[in-house]
């Protein structure tokens, strides 16, 4: 089984990025529990960072590890777009069969 | 005792782009963002990073660039052909680029409320990088399809407006618009950044490509309205042609200059201002290159600098012609005196004719410009461009306080006259008309001095002839009516007139 290594871009403490950081602590913890590794990153305090990985909307989360990279951006509520963009959908279907 | 208080105006920001900040009287607002919109390949991005590199050269001011649609390494390549380094701008910390576009092949999920806030912080750590001044936000249009929800966009891009107010950048934001007419913007994107707005036109007109500049509005500050015509070269980038903002300052001297024909300078009372421009008019073959070359002449004579540009024939051509009447252009071209400039008209538009010839006399700086012939300009133009052309160089040659010739070709061989007679002429000081007179089954040549501003001068229909030394003006026609109207009768008392006339060509 993949580890994921995941960035979450976030701004400063709002709500949103609070409930994002929340959405995904609880994906992470059902879907791939022993398998992630979450960095959480503040746009206002590290810019530079938001810039080299390009990020323009927050919340984003990026799925660095498995490849390919993919973005994903919202507060994460949306808990299937999640899994699909996570491609763990597929994951979760092999694990039940 | 009362005062009366100027209306209070919010500052400008000159931009320092050529001519635009006359049309915008003095620059675009100050601190706030000004939307510029344009169609596909209307110069939007040409003349936004214009701005940002004015500001570098002219004052002092750093700049950002955000692009949406074009990754910064393929801008700078691009823009290198206007010798425009930015990459040396990014290495000395002049520029910060922020780079928002797309990543090839990344698709974006939403998952649920997002904003544009790491946008916002990324261009204001940019800006902070190098004390921006001035800031570029180019195609943001291209946002649009990048990420899903269109009010998401619209309402974050009215905050990121209102963050670069707080940090007291002007900013310019470039938008790709779908028709020449009709809405500013696409994707409504006009109701955040509506204050101020620039419209880019890059129209087809009778086969021809005409740019455009308006300034459809300034919110709370003053502008030129209407469009100006404007031309994007590698030498200037953008450079707009402010017609109607040409102020009518020109000194007006009382120096003379000869116009080569000692003759005619009589005529005039002593010469030609020094600072007026004289329009020669005629059929083909009546003598106005001949005109041209004598004028030149009597330049060269003086020690003074003459440039001429010759819009139908080669300079081979022009040199031959004026050798056979005895004026050698090419050891005055040798000696620095003169300088012939051949272009055809068609080889571009107007406005870059115009930039061109304005480039030529600044770096020629001659005392007598002549332009032969005007009339062929007209060919390449529509009416209104024409007339554009013709007021723009005028101004510049009175400003430059240079004496200027133009022809003009008329169609009809007797009478008659040619739209550029009535375009130009009541821009011109001074008209000499060229025509020829049907007299006795016989085609001879007349001259009128037609109008000559701020001095008298003969009012005769003048008899010339042409030899190997130049025209030579004659007696005036007399016993003659409607020589201008091309169909001239005549009223001699006898017929022992009409004989002497006959035999002796000039009498008197």
């Amino acid at each position: 089984m993949k580890s994921f290594k995941l960035r979450l871009f976030v701004t400063g403490m709002s709500v949103q990025s609070q409930r994002a950081i929340a959405n995904l602590t609880r994906i992470c913890e059902s879907d791939l529990a022993g398998l992630y590794e979450i960095e959480v990153i503040d746009v206002l305090e590290h810019p530079e960072q938001a810039e080299s990985a390009k990020i323009l909307a927050t919340p984003t989360l990026v799925k660095q590890l498995p490849e390919p990279v993919r973005k994903i951006i919202g507060d994460l509520s949306d808990r299937d777009k999640v899994l699909v963009g996570l491609d763990i959908e597929r994951l979760a279907e092999g694990r039940l069969q | 005792m009362t005062t009366k208080h100027a209306p209070m105006e919010l500052a400008k920001l000159p931009t320092g782009i050529v001519g635009f900040d006359q049309i915008a009287n003095g620059g675009i607002p100050a601190g706030r963002s000004t939307l510029l919109s344009g169609t596909a390949g209307s110069g939007k991005t040409v003349m936004a990073l214009q701005f940002l590199l004015a500001g570098i050269r002219d004052y002092g001011e750093n700049g950002v660039f955000v692009t949406f649609e074009e990754a910064p390494q393929d801008l700078m390549q691009n823009v290198r052909s206007f010798g425009w380094d930015l990459e040396g701008l990014l290495e000395s910390k002049r520029i910060a680029v922020v780079d928002a576009t797309p990543e090839p092949g990344e698709e974006t999920v939403a998952t649920g409320p997002y904003d544009l806030s790491a946008l916002l912080a990324r261009i204001e750590n940019a800006i902070r990088s190098v004390k921006a001044k001035r800031v570029i936000l180019d195609a943001i249009g291209a946002l649009f399809p990048q990420l899903t929800d269109p009010n998401i966009i619209r309402r974050e891009l009215h905050r990121i407006a209102a963050g670069l107010r707080q940090l007291g950048v002007t900013t310019l934001v470039t938008m790709e618009r779908t028709d020449e007419e009709g809405g500013v913007g696409r994707w409504g994107v006009e109701e955040f950044v509506a204050d101020n707005v620039i419209v880019l036109r890059n129209r087809l007109e009778q086969e021809k490509r005409r740019r455009t500049v308006e300034v459809l509005k300034f919110r709370g500050a003053t502008h030129h309205k209407g469009e100006y015509p404007f031309t994007i070269d590698t030498e200037d980038g953008v450079t707009i042609i402010p017609l109607s903002a040409i102020e009518l300052k020109q000194r007006s001297s009382q120096l003379r200059v000869s116009s080569g024909v000692p003759e005619l300078d009589r005529m005039c009372s002593g010469g030609m201002y020094r600072d007026s421009i004289i329009l020669v008019s005629g059929a083909t073959g009546t003598g106005k290159t001949l005109m041209v070359s004598q004028y030149i002449k009597a330049s060269i004579q003086a020690g003074e600098r003459a440039l001429l540009f010759g819009a139908e024939e080669s300079r081979e051509q022009l040199s031959r012609n004026a050798a056979s009447w005895g004026v050698d252009f090419e050891q005055a071209e040798r000696d620095g005196l003169l300088r012939i400039v051949c272009r055809y008209p068609e080889v571009m538009g107007l406005e870059d004719h115009l930039l061109q010839m304005k480039r030529d006399i600044l770096a020629f700086k001659p005392q007598r410009v002549a332009i032969d012939s005007m009339s062929a300009f007209e060919r390449v133009s529509t009416p209104k461009s024409f007339r554009e052309f013709v007021i723009a160089l005028t101004s510049t040659i009175k400003h430059l306080e240079v004496t200027g010739l133009f022809t003009n070709t008329t169609s009809m061989l007797t009478g008659g006259e040619s739209i550029t007679e009535t375009h130009i002429s009541t821009i011109t000081d001074t008209i000499i008309l060229l025509r020829y007179v049907e007299l006795h089954g016989e085609m001879r040549r007349g001259l009128t001095v037609l109008k000559m501003r701020g001095t008298p001068h003969d009012k005769g229909i003048r008899e010339y002839q042409i030899d190997h030394t130049g025209m030579q003006l004659k007696a005036p026609f007399r016993g003659i009516h409607g020589i201008l109207s091309g169909s001239p009768t005549y009223t001699f008392d006898e017929e022992r007139e009409r004989m002497s006339g006959l035999f002796n060509p000039s009498p008197v």
